[in-house]
């Protein structure tokens, strides 16, 4: 046990691990969501599918963010690339992992919510569609800037 | 039922929405000139479906088509109850009615209750009031009792009314969704109101009013019943200073004024609900705001029918909810 505990790839994978996974599950509820909302809007409207199909892809890009540090940190310790970490590093790549891992779900989550709300400005007002769209791209903010922390931590270490 | 499990429902509301008649749309079916253009009109905009030019067959089939809405919906149909008691309670009567004077007649109930007429006949006959909803067998039994010993069918009615009251307050203290509460507390308080001013008009009695109206927070029955106890204009100064002023001024108008204030009140309660992207409160907003529509397209068409001037169905013509 305690050989595992002073293994630095073990923590640096425990980030990468909670970077895809919490990031992940944000989307995925997110999608979900937002995906129900559409499917009340085409079971009325088919015509309005594409429009409410870019809406539901919004809460999708968290666990791509998630998806993007989990490989970067793969190809610094020794996985895909890199050295192997020490137990140092692999606490830093871990700590630098938890910013999208963390706004990744949240954000995910809440964007979710959003498009379903926008969804149904769009289900009213079909030309509006541009207006509704800025409301869940305003959550989108800080998933990108716990995405930028994440790499530039990622990168600094 | 977490209110994010109404996200499909409330999406797909917010399509259907858009085809709800406006105030513009009824402005539309008035410049109608007559009768058969109304229905013109009406089908032109999809009503009726494939059901025959006839004005009942068309309201008829878009009143079945709100439940078929919901029920598509897949969602907990026992919220939607507050708002059907009326006729859950209307079929009772019905029966008890029927039963008790011994003439019955097949066309007098609701359908869509979770009691069919059939079967309330049924029970109402054989006293099995056990089969009834909780919320109506202490009524059945009591209505059924006071008509059969007194013949009186005001009492029989006060009873059975008070019981759906009861029922609609009771569904609206248990809801979880702000609306349902809205909607039961001020149902609950227009139907005191209604009681009250039939009351103060034809002189009943102090006993009469307490007995049939159903005390709420939205009002106080006992102060409501005293001022009706001394005349239209007391009862209406009352209302003026209790929250009910439009109400008041509407009651100085004319009962039918009244009445539209009544409705336009509900669809004032239920109009935050077109920015509600989650929970039941759009579907119950919806039923609610068709219902309306629906109404307020039969006033028309019963206006125009009996040759009444596009002035005059105006003063009638409820608020729409979009």
């Amino acid at each position: 046990m305690s050989e595992l505990l002073t293994n630095g790839t073990v923590w640096a994978l425990l980030g990468v691990a909670l970077a895809v996974s919490l990031s992940g599950c944000g989307s995925a509820y997110g999608v979900g969501i937002a995906g129900q909302a559409a499917a009340g809007v085409v079971t009325e409207d088919p015509g309005k599918f594409a429009k409410v199909l870019i809406m539901q892809l919004l809460p999708g890009t968290q666990g791509i963010y998630g998806l993007l540090v989990a490989f970067v940190t793969l190809s610094r310790i020794g996985i895909l690339g890199g050295t192997q970490p020490d137990v140092v590093t692999g606490l830093l790549t871990l700590a630098a992992c938890l910013p999208i891992a963390i706004v990744g779900l949240v954000s995910g989550i809440h964007q979710g919510k959003t498009s379903a709300a926008a969804i149904g400005i769009v289900a009213k007002k079909p030309d509006q569609f541009a207006k509704a769209m800025l409301f869940p791209a305003m959550v989108e903010t800080y998933a990108i800037l716990a995405l930028l922390i994440s790499i530039i931590a990622i990168f600094s270490i | 039922m977490s209110k994010t499990q109404y996200t499909y429902a409330v999406a797909r509301i917010r399509a259907l929405e858009v085809s709800l008649f406006s105030a513009s749309v009824i402005e539309q079916l008035l410049a109608c000139r007559d009768y058969d253009s109304c229905l013109r009109f009406l089908q032109e905009k999809g009503w009726g479906g494939d059901a025959a030019p006839d004005a009942d067959r068309i309201l008829a089939r878009e009143e079945q088509k709100i439940w078929e809405t919901v029920r598509e919906m897949h969602v907990d149909l026992s919220v939607f109850n507050v708002l059907y008691y009326p006729n859950w309670f209307h079929n009772l009567k019905a029966a008890v009615k029927a039963v008790c004077t011994g003439r019955e007649n097949g066309n007098i109930f609701y359908k869509e209750t979770p009691v069919s007429g059939d079967e309330m006949m049924r029970i109402i006959k054989e006293r099995d009031y056990r089969a009834l909803p909780v919320n109506m067998q202490k009524a059945a039994e009591e209505a059924v009792e006071t008509l059969l010993h007194s013949g009186d069918g005001q009492l029989c009615d006060i009873i059975i009314d008070r019981a759906c009251m009861e029922a609609i307050r009771e569904a609206g203290r248990l809801a979880e969704d702000s609306v349902i509460k809205d909607y039961a507390e001020e149902t609950v308080a227009i139907t005191n109101i209604k009681i009250g001013i039939r009351a103060a008009r034809t002189a009943k009695s102090l006993e009469f009013m307490k007995r049939a109206m159903t005390p709420c927070e939205r009002i106080n029955v006992d102060r409501l019943a005293q001022a009706a106890l001394s005349g239209e204009d007391t009862f209406i100064e009352y209302l003026s200073g209790n929250g009910y002023s439009e109400a008041a001024e509407a009651l100085k108008e004319s009962l039918s004024a009244f009445e539209r204030w009544c409705d336009n009140r509900i669809i004032e309660i239920i109009k935050p609900q077109k920015m509600n992207p989650f929970s039941v409160g759009p579907l119950v907003a919806y039923v609610i705001a068709r219902e309306n529509e629906i109404k307020t397209v039969r006033i028309i068409l019963t206006c125009r029918q009996n040759g009444l001037s596009t002035e005059a169905i105006r003063e009638r013509i409820r608020e729409m909810y979009v």
